[in-house]
This record gives C-alpha cells, structure tokens and sequence, in this order.
C-alpha cells in the first residue's frame, strides 16, 4: 500500500513542480505539551503526529500496520516481547544519530510511573518493569511484564526521542519541526531537513516548506477563512458546515464515510443510585432497554440532525474500523409495535395514552446531556418524541460538562444520559476500561465488585481473553461475541454514527480523507501545493 | 411624545393578546417536529418555515412570546421591589447603613452570575416541570438583577432625606414606615417606574443570551431567547430572511418598553 502513495505523491509531484510552500490550517486550541509522551489533548496530538518519529504507523487510509523507523518487527513471549530491527542512516532533526539506545531510552521514559505519560498507559497491562535488552545499533527488543494485546500498533503513537541529543524532545525524527510558537495565536511547523524518507529522485520529503496552524476557536470564522482561500484544510467539520460548503465550493468537501465516533445513550443502573426501586427495576429489564432502543428512529436522526452524514448505529464499534466490526450486526431496527410488545412482556401497559408499569407507575424519566451541544439537544428532542408515541414521558436536561461528569460518575444522580464516544485506537484491547464491570468507566453500573449479571461476568471473560491472546482471529472471535451481547443487552443504546467529513482546498494535492484521525494530514509528507500557491506564499 | 407611547402600548397589547391566544392561533404545538419539513421555507403551512427540527416556527413565536412576556415584567417587579427595599433603606438611613449596603451592591454588580445559573441548574431536580424551570430562570435573574436599580433609588432617596418635604413631614411627627410609604415613596414614583420598565427589556435580553449557551428555558419549551439561537448560522438567516421575524419582534417589544417610560424620564 505504501508503495503506490509514494508513486501518487512522485507523480503528483512531477505533475505540478511544487517542491516548497505552506499549507495553513487552524487548531482549535493551544497544545498542552510539546512532549510527546505527555500528550492528551488533540492540538498536542497533531503536533505529535507532524513532528514525531515512530517506529511503526497504522495507514489511515488502509488501516494497516507499515514499518516507519522499525523497518520489521516480532512479537515473541505470547504477546510480552517486542523486536524491532531499526532503519539505519537515519538522523533527528538536529543531526544527533538515532540508535537502539534512543528508542530504549523512549520506552524507559515512557514506561516510567513518574512522568504519567497517557499514551504509556495502554502498554500496562501488568504490574512490574518494562525491560529493554539492546541487541545491536539497530536492534533492539523491549519486554514488558505481562501480555499485551494489539502491542505493535499501539507503537503508532509512540515518538521517538533522542536520548543524546540537548535539545531533548525538541529533536524529532518526523517530516517537521517546532519553528515557531506564539501563545494563542499561532504555530510555525518548519521542514525538517533530516527527514529519512526520500522521493524517487533522492531528495528528502516532505515537498513543503512548512505548515502554519492558527489557533483558532471559533469554526464560524475557520470557515470563512477557509472560503477565503486562507486555510488549506478543515480537518473536521460539521455537517452543517459541510453543507454549506456543498453549495459554494463542493470541491473541496469530502464524506469519507463512518468515522470512529458515535452517539449513544444509557440509562443508570447502578443499585446505590437514589432512584425510585420502580425505576431500577425498568432499567435493568432488558426488554425496557430494548423497547426504548426499538422506539428511536435512528435514520430520522441521521437525516434530521446529521443532515445524512451519520449512519445508524449497530453497536460499540463503528463499521470504519474494519479488522474489528462484527459484520453480523444490524442496527436496532425501528418497530413500535415490537417495542410496545416487549414492554408487554414485562408487564407495562398503555392507560390513556400514558405507558405505565405493573404498579401503576407512568413512565417518565430524564435524560441528561451536555448544555452547547446542538446535536445532542436535537436528538434529545428527537427521542423525547419517538418516545411520547409509546406513551413515555422524557425530560430533558441540559447541564455544563463538569456537572454532568459529576453525576455520571461521582453521585449518580441520573436517569439516562446521552453522550457521544470517539474510539482514537482501532484495538478493543483500549475499550478495557468500559467493558470490565469493574471499570470505572463501565458506565451504566461502574467499578462492580463482582459482575451484576451474567452477561456482563461473560463479557468480563471474553475481553480478559482477547488481551491475553496474540493470536488475531480468535480475539476477533471473543470480540465479536463481545458486540453481540452488547447489541442483545442493549447496556448501551447506540444511536448513530457520525461521518467524517472534512474540507481540503482543491489547491492542495495528495490528500486522501479517511475516516481515523488526523483524517486529511495523515501523509503530510507527501502533500503538494500548486504552482499558484507558492508565488501567494512568496516563493 | 404621547402619541407614540399610544401605539406602543397598543402594540405591547397586541402581541401580549397575540401570545396569550397561542392555542387558537398557533396552527401545531409548539414541540411538534415535521420530520419531512425540516428547514422548511415559508409558506402557506408554515407562515414562517420550519426550524431545524422541522417544528413550525410560527407557533414557537406565539408560545415563546407568551413565556418571555409574562415572566419577564414578573422578574422586573421582583427585582425593582428589591431595588426599592435596598436602595430606599441606604439612601433614607445614610451612615454605616449606606455604606454597608453600597459594599453589598458593589458586590452584586461585580459578582458573574452566570455560574449561579449553571449550579442552579446542576442542582435542580432532574425531572423538574418545564414551568419549574422557567420560573427559576426568570426568578433568580429578578433576584440576582435589583443592584443597578437600587443605586439609582438609593441616590434618588439620599437626595430626598434632607429636603423640605421630608424636614416639614418630620416636623409634624412623621417618622419611620410612614414617613417612608406616605411621602418619600411617591416621590421616587417616577424613578422606580423607569427601573422597572428598564428591567423587563433588559431581562428579556438575558434570557435570550442564556438560551444561546443552551441554559435559560428548557427544550423544548420554546422562548425568546431560544429562538434566537437559530440565528447563529448566518448563512442560514441570509438565505431565510423569515428567521430574523423573532430577533424583529424582540426589537419592537423592547423599543416599545423603552417608549413607556414617563416622558419626564427623557426631560433634560
């Protein structure tokens, strides 16, 4: 797959003559960190990723695994070790040669409980020490304590930093580098110009001089700015947006279909919760979870409030993860009559078009989600009336982030929530810490002693299994028996999933919009501008 | 001057009459979403299209105009009965009284209430009534609203405590709460009168720029404030002029408050 971009990028590159200019997009804040291994928020994520070295990469566009500094790699000790055999020539941005040593040096420092590093959390798998053993210059295997599942792609998001170099984490191995920054306001990623990968002629890429990202909140004005001509890219817009965009500049708009990101809802189902025993009693009732995931119309939603760039959703993983998605699964088709039949079943009937339970309590229950989210609110109002047809009265609830958090996770002070779930890693091995019942972000009944049902015990088995195993067929197999439980329990109702859809200046070449992020940046190296842009830049 | 404090009242009673008949002249609920009409242009159905939601606009106008309408003199009256208590007893009473209670409203003018609106909201009970909730909102904005008044009455009242009028009132062995609602309160009639006609406007506008940040009136009770966060997508509004019907009818209910203040209020 590799090989036929680069031949893309060579032939757009002799195509256009457009070695050089400066591709401009915004960033929606400050990043938090330069460092590498500290990085958490999405603005220090893209920093990461257009400046940093790593050993292997996850193809955003096929999803694959593809050697980057590692040029091959073994998993040995059933999924506990990791060799990689390192390209060699290669240097950091600031000429310091890297070695096995630096990427030891990587681990240790990523592995270390000190620094908290969040992307050194997926790797802990087991209590104890991480062990590195330097075999060669360009060898070198790291051992970690126990098994962990999905091991090499997990390295995507691992940057290498040199361990010589005094410029520390300055001195990058990725196509780019920190030139410039001015707090709130701007970042100036220059070339740089020890980059290992080379173009057919010999001649070190990336093909631009640089990229400038504006900071900039406001995606009304990125927008406009956008049409102006002065940003090249919207990595992510909404679907408004883009339908706005459709209708003045369609070029440059891109559906690339599902992304990672999905709407869901769930009602409490923790016993300690201070609701009435009625309604605990509902929540745990499959056949209640079911009626209400029955009686939402998830197309309406997709089309109503997505504009149509949304697709209903089957279950926790979205159909753009393709190793991972059960195929087998359907989304939760729209039947009234079937939702008020299972509602039957558990002895609720209808009384004067008001749904009531077998003691004669009308249904009614609150569903939080977060205040300034406009699609949320309009699903919500969307659901409240799917919901009145079967007799059931929804409450809506709007709180602030911070206090809808603290019900959801601290008192339990809730009924239903509506919130959305963006999976950043492709391995279900990430989801551990929603599908163990004793998960604290096990959401409708967090941080259980010991599973409430027996369904949840037999998901606690199958998710334990898949991460002990390194064999890749049979932890598809244990995780899609995960999604069928999930899709028959319904703990989760999900709703839709979103596209992902983004605006690229027809101006700028080589970009393949996919839907894991970054979606249109993903192969910065190998972006190219036209002719024209370079004499705007000043060339 | 007179006449056009006529046709403000009169339109005032329209639009107030207009709401208050939102069942006869509304031709759907308020919450009812036409699936199939969604951003609906004008027309025969719907007189000023769909929202996004395909809910008619027009009704949402009509139910909204009545919340915004009768809630906010409520909450004005509340704050200016506030204003009148705090601003007349620092002003009459002077002394370590006035400037304790100058602290205090410096205090209320400094203090960012909006994050009394998120705690409100975080502690109100889930399954609160819609009703419930626009009465808090409306109520905590007449609670919270008196200290702008209140240092105009307390000025208007400080000026009063030493004239002739209250000197000969005093003279006669007029004192305390008689002094204060026999003599001293209709002179201030005219100054209370404009704070409250200048707080209904100005609680209006609040509780439109609460329901931009999604707080204010809950979904899908419509308001003033709710519908005019539609107005956030400025292509939308330029290519559906009918949007901004809401934003014109705000406009004209607010210059035509303003119009009802007594003339003297505009005397130089």
């Amino acid at each position: 797959m590799k090989r036929p971009l680069i031949l893309l990028a060579i032939t757009a590159a002799s195509l256009w003559g457009q070695w050089g200019g400066e591709v401009r997009f915004c960033l929606r804040s400050d990043p938090k960190t330069f460092n590498p291994l500290l990085v958490e928020d999405e603005a220090s994520e893209t920093i990461r990723y257009l400046t940093g070295g790593v050993l292997l990469r996850v193809n955003r566009a096929s999803q694959e695994l593809q050697p980057e500094l590692a040029t091959s790699w073994k998993i040995t000790q059933h999924g506990r070790a990791i060799t990689f055999h390192l390209r060699s020539g290669v240097v950091f941005s600031d000429g310091t040669p890297f070695t096995a040593d630096d990427v030891a040096y990587t681990v240790q420092a990523l592995m270390d409980p000190k620094l908290h590093s969040p992307t050194g959390d997926a790797f802990r798998s087991a209590p104890g020490e991480v062990e590195t053993r330097i075999q060669a210059q360009d060898r070198v295997t790291v051992v970690f304590p126990g098994p962990v599942a999905g091991l090499d792609r997990l390295f995507d998001q691992v940057a290498i930093i040199s361990s010589k170099s005094a410029k520390k984490e300055s001195a990058v191995l990725g196509p780019f580098v920190v030139g410039r920054y001015t707090p709130g306001t701007e970042i100036q990623l220059d070339r740089n110009p020890h980059y290992w990968k080379k173009d057919a002629s010999g001649r070190h890429l990336p093909y631009l001089d640089s990229i400038h990202l504006d900071i900039q909140q406001n995606r009304d004005i990125e927008l406009m700015r956008f049409t102006r001509g002065e940003l090249h890219l919207i990595n992510s817009i909404d679907p408004e947006m883009f339908n706005r965009l459709v209708k003045v500049e369609p070029a440059t708009v891109h559906d690339a279909g599902p992304s990672l990101e999905s709407e869901m809802l769930w009602f409490n189902q923790n016993p300690s919760a201070a609701l009435p025993d009625y309604e605990k009693g509902w929540f745990r009732s499959q056949n209640f979870r079911r009626a209400i995931s029955g009686a939402v119309n998830r197309n309406d939603i997709c089309r109503v409030v997505y504009l149509g760039h949304a697709q209903p959703a089957a279950g926790p993983i979205s159909p753009a993860n393709r190793v991972w998605f059960n195929l087998k699964l359907q989304p939760h088709a729209f039947d009234l009559k079937d939702a008020l039949a299972r509602l039957h079943r558990d002895g609720f009937r209808m009384e004067n078009g008001t749904l009531k339970d077998r003691d004669g309590h009308a249904v009614e229950f609150s569903l939080i989600t977060n205040s300034g989210n406009k699609a949320r609110e309009h699903m919500a109002a969307m659901i409240q009336q799917d919901l009145a047809a079967i007799g059931i009265k929804l409450n809506i609830v709007t709180l602030d982030f911070r206090s809808l958090i603290e019900r959801i996770s601290q008192s339990f002070r809730y009924e239903a929530c509506l919130l959305g779930l963006t999976n950043y890693d492709l391995d279900p091995n990430a989801l551990m810490n929603v599908w163990l019942s004793s998960a604290a972000n096990h959401q409708w009944y967090p941080s259980q002693k010991s599973p409430a049902t027996p369904w949840e015990a037999e998901i606690d088995r199958l998710m334990q299994a898949q991460a002990a195993s390194v064999d890749l067929a049979k932890r598809k197999n244990y995780f899609d028996k995960v999604q069928e439980i999930v899709s028959e329990q319904a703990p989760f109702l999900y709703l839709v999933t979103k596209n992902s859809l983004s605006a690229v200046s027809p101006k700028l070449h080589n970009v393949q919009p996919a839907m894991i992020r970054p979606q249109t940046y993903w192969n910065a190296e190998n972006l190219v501008l036209e002719p024209s842009q370079l004499a705007k830049n000043g060339r | 001057m007179r006449a056009i404090r006529k046709m403000a009242l009169a339109i005032l009673v329209l639009v107030f009459a207009a709401s208050l008949c939102a069942g006869f002249l509304a031709p759907a609920s308020y919450s009812v979403q036409f699936r199939n009409f969604v951003s609906s242009p004008a027309c025969s159905r719907f007189w000023l299209g769909t929202d996004e939601l395909g809910r008619d606009r027009w009704s949402r106008l009509l139910y909204g105009t009545r919340v915004s309408l009768i809630l906010a003199p409520s909450a004005a009256l509340v704050s200016t009965f506030l204003a009148v208590m705090v601003g007349g007893v620092a002003g009459f009473a002077g002394g370590l009284w006035d400037r304790v209670i100058c602290r205090v409203i410096d205090l209320f003018l400094s203090l960012p209430w909006l994050f009394l609106f998120l705690i409100v909201r975080a502690l109100l009970p889930l399954n609160a009534s819609l009703l419930a909730s626009v009465i808090v909102t409306f109520g905590i904005m007449g609670l919270v609203g008196w200290a702008p008044a209140a240092r105009i009455i307390r000025v208007g009242a400080q000026s009063l405590r030493n004239s002739d009028l209250v000197l000969q009132a005093r003279a006669c062995g007029c004192h305390g709460l008689r002094l204060v609602l026999v003599h001293l309160a209709p002179s201030l009639k005219a100054v209370i009168f404009a704070q409250f006609w200048i707080a209904i406007p100005t609680f209006i506008l609040g509780e439109a720029s609460l329901g931009l940040i999604g707080l204010g009136v809950a979904e899908p009770l419509p308001s003033w404030g709710n519908l005019l966060r539609e107005l956030t997508n400025p292509q939308a509004v330029t290519s559906n002029p009918w949007m901004l019907v809401p934003l014109a009818v705000i406009g004209i209910v607010v210059s035509c408050f303003q119009l009802l203040l007594p003339e003297r209020e505009f005397a130089p």
